[in-house]
């Protein structure tokens, strides 16, 4: 290694089990001050356990961690703050009824003769932001910002903590390019000042780029310790499932016919939404869609789907007009919508994979008249589990015990139970693993083979690159034009230039 | 143009939703004064303030658990024992069937103070402990405790040395005096509990709006685990949030068996309707993290002068029920309004 820098957080020979699995097994790390140092694997590789064992949320099982050369035993999150050790989660717990400035200094709200106070707190705010760049009233209620303004505020208040660590896990998920250069810029800013950080993320492009180093886990294992400037895309990918992926994609054979979705004009009705959208859809395609956060991807799948109201426009399936005022009547009218937030509106967690599979499915005759046939149940669901190829114990499983891409799987086969004609699918591969992705993939291409419409938002350029036959591009809400394979992507010169150049029309 | 039109028109109705309950019970007040032009004497308007004044302190406590999403069933059958204890050590010396008969000399007012505070405290406590420890739902293990409360307050006053369930009765003077006097300026005479409440109102405030304590309770009720991720001792707010509640419940259990002057079993049944339903007419959501003292006060007040009017105008004691039930309902479906994201 010659980064010469000295170590600030070493973790060796962490253990964690929980019963009946070993979730951590002799995992380490270590984080050189002033540097960025990424933590990979696939899901369940035991990344997070690992930050959870650091910030004392999970007790770990043995092990030690150092802190510039000091043995630490953090007992909560606030035990770790305190000594310069602050993580930004993915999800953002943020109280979205009171303002910004309380949601900073929570926990730590400064007093003067024993009360809360407010103008300390406005202008230490003030100055955090500033010397970030910024600029957000410390007094909004912090509900009615973006989501991309509420990621940079949590990552505002962990710099506010003087952290000598700073964990960030999957920062980039709801920034814009823009925001994500700032991210980076606060991010240099801070290792300039001696800062270590702990990077986690799935997009192998931002790793590349802002690491110095990269440790890469496989099953609670620690596998590789790197060089970032040493590593390729292909290398990570290698050591985290310890198989040559060759093929992102799997081969694309599917023959798009006539045309047989129509969407004419299509407005959302409650803002922030979407205006004017038309499109059409041919039988046997996948449609991409494609555009940055706040574009209003999925409200537009939402709406062909009547999970959000409409203000005007035609959806016309086979030249018949579909009445698709909500949920229950398109999926009559044979539309599938697999959501975007999988924890929120796709999963009931305490219950099993039977459950899962067949709760959009039940009211179909097939199930009986007043009592619901066991056999049919069982059936489907072992229909669900072997067609789509789901790992699990037994269909008596909690789904909530499953991995995300399996637990992805388990929904998309509840809705293709329903035997529908369009699928929308809203981020599909989101937070799941490299080869659960290219089985979803594969899936996906099967069904347009089929036969089936498939209308797929997706954030990752590439995936869409990859299995779209067009891709429609969204900006501000309207739509900013359509690309196609073979003419404006698909091996052609300057791709994502062209569908990025798109996104930024109306922004 | 149709767009502004649109957006004037949201605000519109987002304005009306605010102040709704308001609106509709300034309406109510407004009607009974037309019929009855007399009903805003000055004589009227305190007597309102002095019914409201217990319960409103019931209902500052209780106010504090509804933002941390929570709630208290047992507010009413708490107060109850709570005004019983205060009741047995307050009685005349000079009373024969007195319930401590030992008791010759009258004790300095800080021990039933002191001793309704205890008592509130402990029950409220439990309640805390089983929400912030426990993880039960504040609903379930207030249900519980409402039951536990009235059994130890039956017990309690069956104790007395006729071995009879009767009232505690016949309490001393400075007793009548500091939980049911008035302060005279020039002709308006003040009943002390109003002031006690206002004041009580004001230290809560304060608690509310400028301490760590209060701005942990709006991010505990807003964002568990926010909170809990920003460093909040969470199990140790919900604790401080309950010992409060309990200190107002047995500051309202004292003066209100000063109030009534005669404390029985049933002392206290329902009174949690009332603390509740000041407390979401006044805006404290049930959903958790919302609400102000501003509103509790008001709330506490605009139920107090919708039960006095019902009253005044001579409506029959059944409707007043459905009236009232219907009040709450009414509260509830315009707060759930306030939060609905359309999509």
């Amino acid at each position: 290694m010659e980064t010469a820098k000295a170590p600030l957080l070493e973790m060796t020979g962490i253990d964690k089990a929980f019963p009946g699995v070993q979730a951590l097994s002799k995992a380490q790390m270590t984080v050189r001050a002033g540097t960025v140092h990424s933590l990979m694997g696939e899901n369940g590789a035991g990344k997070s356990t690992l930050m959870k064992c650091l910030f004392g949320i999970y007790k770990k099982d043995a092990g030690e961690i150092r802190m510039e050369g000091k043995l630490v035993n953090f007992t909560d999150p606030r035990h770790a703050l305190d000594n310069g050790v602050a993580m930004v989660h993915q999800e953002l717990n943020q109280v979205l009824r009171r303002n910004v400035m309380e949601n900073v200094w929570l926990g730590r709200l400064p007093l003067k003769h024993g009360l809360v106070d407010s103008q300390k707190m406005y202008r230490d705010t003030k100055k955090v932001f500033e010397g970030l760049g910024i600029d957000i009233d410390p007094k909004r209620i912090i509900g009615t910002l973006s989501v991309s303004n509420r990621q940079m505020i949590e990552i505002a208040k962990a710099v506010s903590y003087d952290a000598k660590i700073l964990v960030l896990d999957e920062p980039t998920s709801s920034l814009t390019e823009n925001e994500v250069e700032r991210l980076f810029g606060i991010i240099r800013h801070l290792t300039q000042k001696g800062v270590g950080i702990i990077y986690i993320s799935h997009k192998m492009d931002e790793i590349l780029r802002i690491s110095d180093e990269v440790t890469i886990m496989r099953d609670g294992m620690w596998i590789a310790t790197r060089d970032a400037k040493n590593l390729t895309t292909e290398e990570i990918v290698r050591l985290m499932v310890n198989r040559e992926m060759t093929q992102r994609f799997p081969p694309k054979n599917n023959q798009p016919g006539e045309v047989a979705l129509e969407v004419k004009d299509l407005s959302g009705k409650y803002e922030p939404t979407f205006h004017d959208v038309s499109f059409s859809v041919r039988k046997g395609e996948v449609l991409g869609i494609s555009g940055l956060v706040g574009s209003r991807r999925t409200e537009l799948l939402n709406t062909i789907f009547g999970y959000h109201s409409k203000e005007k426009g035609q959806i016309i399936l086979h030249g018949k007009l579909m009445d698709n005022s909500a949920p229950d009547r398109s999926t009559r009218n044979n539309f599938s919508l697999l959501t975007e937030e999988r924890r929120a509106t796709g999963l009931f967690p305490q219950t099993n994979i039977t459950f899962n599979s067949v709760i959009a499915n039940i009211r179909s005759r097939g199930y009986g008249k007043f009592l619901l046939k066991k056999s049919k149940l069982n059936q489907d669901t072992d229909w669900v589990i072997g067609a789509i190829n789901v790992k699990t114990p037994s269909k008596r499983t909690l789904i909530r015990s499953l991995s995300g891409g399996n637990q992805q799987k388990v929904i998309i086969g509840r809705w293709l139970l329903t035997t529908p004609e369009v699928l929308l699918l809203d981020e599909p591969t989101r937070g799941i693993d490299v080869g659960a992705k290219y089985e979803i993939y594969d899936l996906i291409l099967k069904l347009a083979e089929e036969g089936k419409c498939v209308i797929m938002v997706s954030s990752e350029m590439p995936e869409l690159i990859g299995i779209c036959d067009r891709i429609l591009v969204m900006s501000g809400g309207r739509m900013a034009g359509v690309v196609e394979r073979g003419v404006d992507f698909g091996g052609v010169a300057g791709e994502q230039e062209t569908i990025l150049t798109l996104a930024a029309k109306y922004v | 143009m149709q767009s502004i039109k649109k957006f004037d028109r949201q605000r519109t109705i987002d304005f009306l939703l605010q102040y709704a309950m308001y609106i509709i019970l300034l309406a109510i007040l407004v009607t009974v004064s037309i019929i009855k032009p007399h009903f805003l004497a000055l004589g009227n308007i305190l007597n309102i303030l002095k019914q409201a004044s217990t319960k409103g302190i019931l209902a500052l406590g209780c106010a504090g658990l509804i933002v941390l999403a929570g709630t208290d069933l047992s507010i009413g059958r708490v107060m109850g024992f709570s005004a019983a204890v205060t009741a047995s050590l307050v009685q005349s010396v000079t009373y024969s069937s007195r319930y401590f008969p030992g008791m010759t000399q009258d004790l300095p007012l800080i021990v039933p103070f002191v001793a309704a505070i205890a008592v509130a405290v402990a029950f409220s406590l439990f309640n805390g402990f089983g929400v912030a420890k426990l993880k039960m739902h504040a609903f379930i293990i207030t249900l519980g405790t409402q039951l536990i409360a009235y059994g130890a307050n039956c017990l309690y006053i069956e104790a007395q040395p006729s071995g009879t369930a009767q009232a505690l009765s016949t309490f001393n003077q400075t007793f009548k005096d500091a939980s049911a006097g008035n302060l005279t300026i020039g002709t308006v005479t003040i009943p002390l509990v109003v002031l006690y409440f206002l004041g009580l109102a004001a230290i809560m405030w304060v608690v509310w709006n400028k301490t760590r304590l209060g701005k942990n309770m709006f991010a505990v009720g807003g964002n568990e685990e926010a909170a809990r991720v920003s460093g909040v001792k969470v199990e140790k707010t919900i604790m401080l949030v309950y010992l409060m509640a309990g200190i107002l419940y047995g500051i309202a259990a004292f003066l209100e068996a000063g109030r009534i002057q005669s404390v029985g079993a049933n002392t206290g049944i329902n009174y949690e309707t009332d603390a509740i339903s000041a407390c979401v007419i006044g805006g404290v959501s049930f959903s958790g993290g919302v609400g102000t003292i501003q509103g509790v006060v008001i709330g506490a007040v605009i139920l107090q002068a919708i039960n006095f009017s019902l009253n005044f105008l001579g409506v029959n004691p059944y409707y007043q029920f459905i009236i009232r039930g219907l009040i709450i309902v009414l509260a509830v479906a315009i707060d759930v309004r306030k939060y609905i994201v359309k999509k």
